[in-house]
């Protein structure tokens, strides 16, 4: 019944934009929100079983794809100046679950428009900014699915609610400082520690052009979350955590066009290197539940470039590795895969415009010493405003 | 005084004697012709830089590190607005924490705000293509709205920067009766071709073929922003079998492909016209844009 109504409310939004720019009576400072809907669907086969992490402590959403047609999140965005001050955010996400349909908040936010010294604050439900892929949403990911580092070591994003302060350098090159305070309800996080301020980050990034044709930006990040009871996957085993969890994150960005235009072709090669410590005490939610000590530590990388070779076409090729220590193999009960997980994954896409891309992926993927092939092939729409073209 | 700081003091005297008297307006601006209007209208009291050259495509621009540090330290934004830098400027002025340079302020400048726009959509569909809702926003190619935009950019300086009013009032006056004087003598020069025939790659040339009076019979684009296809490179061929063409027009950034391919086959010349300032040899500044434009639709010839 709300769903019928928020639609509803949609709708109208939709109709009433359109004809007020009909009429042609609104200026560039539009008064009303930007509205935009996400479509994002995919067919996934897998030679075998679905791949599945096994040997690292999961939370949040890391599942690789059902087989067959299944549908990501289909995203309502809305956006505005609310006045001269403040900009505010909202992203809901519907997600069908056995033909339920379930409601998410992605993000609801404000952000300052106005603060002197080049200083920015940003508040509410948000994607973390650290690392270069956290703060993107998976529809304008390059490729189908979340590297392995990702969905490994933070649930595929870390988003949480908090606040942010960012700072930018007044320099000829791009510096920019950043931290935020979060809740710590949201994995690697868990149980609001600290009186709901139970996650910190910091940020630093460095960026800037080299010739006409060549953009660039390195950054480092660091994570750190208290966890009260956090509940985390072993494999299909459930956990309790409780302890500190510090990830620590490199991540670089090298783009290139001829002469910086990037409509016929450009290159982009991105990369990132994490590392997660863990800290703490481990509960096996087995019968009788079993309590140890645990601290241990786990790292991984993705690398992968995307070549624009004609207006419309791209093919990337991604390859991600983890480093999964073998210290959970001692717990009772627990199956840790020897090998260390690698995948290589081959994408090509065709957009027909900037509202619309098709897609094709192959992923070859070597987990804990089982090998599978998946093939994704995945449409992502978006009808209403014009999205952000991010470096 | 030990020689090391005599040698600071006198390197700390040269550069203050060296730098200007007064402080420079940092100019921002998203297109090549606006950060040329404001050095003709700011001269050595302004320093203009742009966003996007003349080889690169305006709608296909990223909020890259090096443009976010840029609006971060300016005091005047201009950009043409109407939705041609949606993708990219929205996201520029909301990364860089520059409060001086937001919508509303007066550091903020949109040159479509001063300039009627033309082909306003009367449906807006993105079947029907890359539309603008608010009009065609490629209003640099046409002279008069160069000195509509001047007008305004010139109030806008002496606003910024009171303390140099005088300075600005007088360069303004200097330069309206030079783009005076050059718009009618670039009139003259082309009233020859007044309905003319020309085909152009993207809707890009609007204002200046309402300013000459051409006829644009066909684009390449199939639709605004969808890039040249095959099968409707051949429907032209057909359709312009019967039609006397002067010229094929394209901008600097765009793919030559389809241009040569058609000229090839209808031996109509293809050219590459001034679009912005930078982009074609000779097109240094804003008057030399159109002497470049005049020149290459009067002979044409690759």
């Amino acid at each position: 019944m709300r769903l019928i109504f928020l639609l509803g409310a949609l709708a109208v939004c939709l109709v009433r934009t359109e004809l007020a720019v009909a009429q042609g009576n609104i200026s560039s400072t539009a008064f009303n929100p930007a509205l935009s809907l996400i479509l994002d669907g995919k067919f996934t086969s897998y030679s075998g079983a679905p791949p599945e992490l096994t040997g690292v402590l999961q939370g949040g959403e890391n599942g690789a794809a059902p087989e067959g047609f299944s549908l990501s999140d289909t995203e309502v965005v809305a956006s505005a100046n609310i006045d001269d001050k403040f900009y505010g955010f909202v992203n809901i996400g519907f997600e069908l679950d056995e033909n339920e349909t379930e409601v998410e908040l992605e993000e609801a936010w404000l952000q300052t428009l106005s603060l002197p010294g080049g200083f920015g604050v940003k508040a509410g439900r948000f994607f973390s900014d650290i690392g270069y892929l956290n703060i993107r949403h998976p529809h304008a990911w390059d490729f189908a699915n979340a590297p392995l580092a990702y969905a490994a070591f933070l649930g595929t994003s870390y988003a949480d609610t908090g606040v942010q302060v960012r700072w930018i350098a007044p320099l000829d090159v791009f510096l920019e400082v950043g931290g935020e305070i979060m809740s710590g309800d949201s994995f690697p996080a868990g149980g609001r520690a600290d009186s709901g301020t139970g996650a910190h980050t910091l940020f630093a990034r460095l960026g800037g052009d080299a010739g006409v044709s060549n953009s660039w930006r390195v950054g480092v990040s660091f994570l750190t979350a208290e966890s009260i009871g956090r509940e985390s996957m072993l494999g299909t085993a459930p956990v309790g955590f409780d302890g500190d969890t510090d990830v620590t994150m490199f991540d670089f960005v090298w783009k290139w066009a001829r002469n910086g235009n990037l409509r016929d072709r450009n290159l982009t090669v991105i990369g990132e290197y994490l590392r997660r410590d863990e800290k703490g005490a481990l509960t096996l939610l087995s019968q009788p539940p079993l309590t140890v000590a645990y601290d241990d530590n786990q790292s991984g990388f993705y690398l992968y470039g995307t070549y624009q070779f004609r207006p419309q076409w791209r093919a990337g090729v991604r390859f991600d590795r983890l480093s999964l220590s073998t210290g959970l193999s001692s717990l009772p009960g627990v199956v840790v895969g020897s090998n260390d997980p690698e995948r290589w994954s081959l994408m090509l896409d065709w957009s027909n415009s900037e509202f619309s891309r098709l897609r094709l992926q192959i992923d070859s993927t070597d987990l804990s010493g089982r090998s599978s092939t998946g093939l994704v092939l995945q449409y992502v729409m978006s009808i209403g405003a014009h999205g952000a073209h991010t470096f | 005084m030990n020689r090391i700081t005599s040698y600071r003091v006198c390197f700390l005297l040269l550069t203050l004697s060296a730098a200007p008297a007064w402080a420079q307006l940092r100019i921002f601006t998203c297109e090549p012709e606006w950060a040329a209007l404001a050095t003709e209208l700011g001269g050595d009291r302004v320093e203009a830089e742009s966003a996007v050259t003349g080889f690169q495509d305006v709608h296909y621009i990223q909020a890259r590190p090096s443009l976010i540090a840029k609006v971060r330290r300016a005091d005047l934004m201009i950009c043409t607005g109407a939705d041609l830098e949606i993708g990219w400027l929205p996201l520029l002025l909301r990364q860089a924490n520059n409060a001086a340079i937001q919508p509303g302020e007066p550091g903020f400048m949109v040159a479509t705000d001063f300039v009627d726009l033309l082909e306003q959509p009367q449906v807006v569909d993105r079947a029907l293509g890359d539309i603008h809702p608010f009009g065609n926003p490629h209003i640099q190619t046409d002279p008069h709205n160069i000195a509509r935009v001047a007008a305004a950019l010139s109030e806008r300086l002496q606003t910024l920067d009171a303390a140099q009013a005088d300075y600005y009032a007088a360069r303004y006056a200097d330069f309206s009766v030079h783009w005076e004087d050059a718009v009618q003598r670039w009139s003259t020069r082309a009233e020859s071709l007044r309905g003319q025939a020309i085909v152009t790659h993207h809707k890009s040339w609007v204002y200046m073929i309402d300013w000459l009076g051409l006829n644009e019979v066909a684009t390449l684009e199939p639709k605004p922003g969808v890039p040249p296809s095959t099968s409707h490179l051949a429907g032209m061929l057909e359709q312009l079998r019967n039609e006397d063409v002067r010229l094929i027009v394209r901008s600097a950034y765009q793919n030559s492909r389809g241009s040569h391919w058609l000229s090839d086959r209808t031996g109509i010349p293809a050219a590459v016209l001034p679009h912005t300032v930078g982009s074609v040899d000779g097109a240094d500044d804003l008057f030399g844009m159109f002497d470049v434009m005049i020149d290459v639709l009067l002979e044409p010839g690759e």
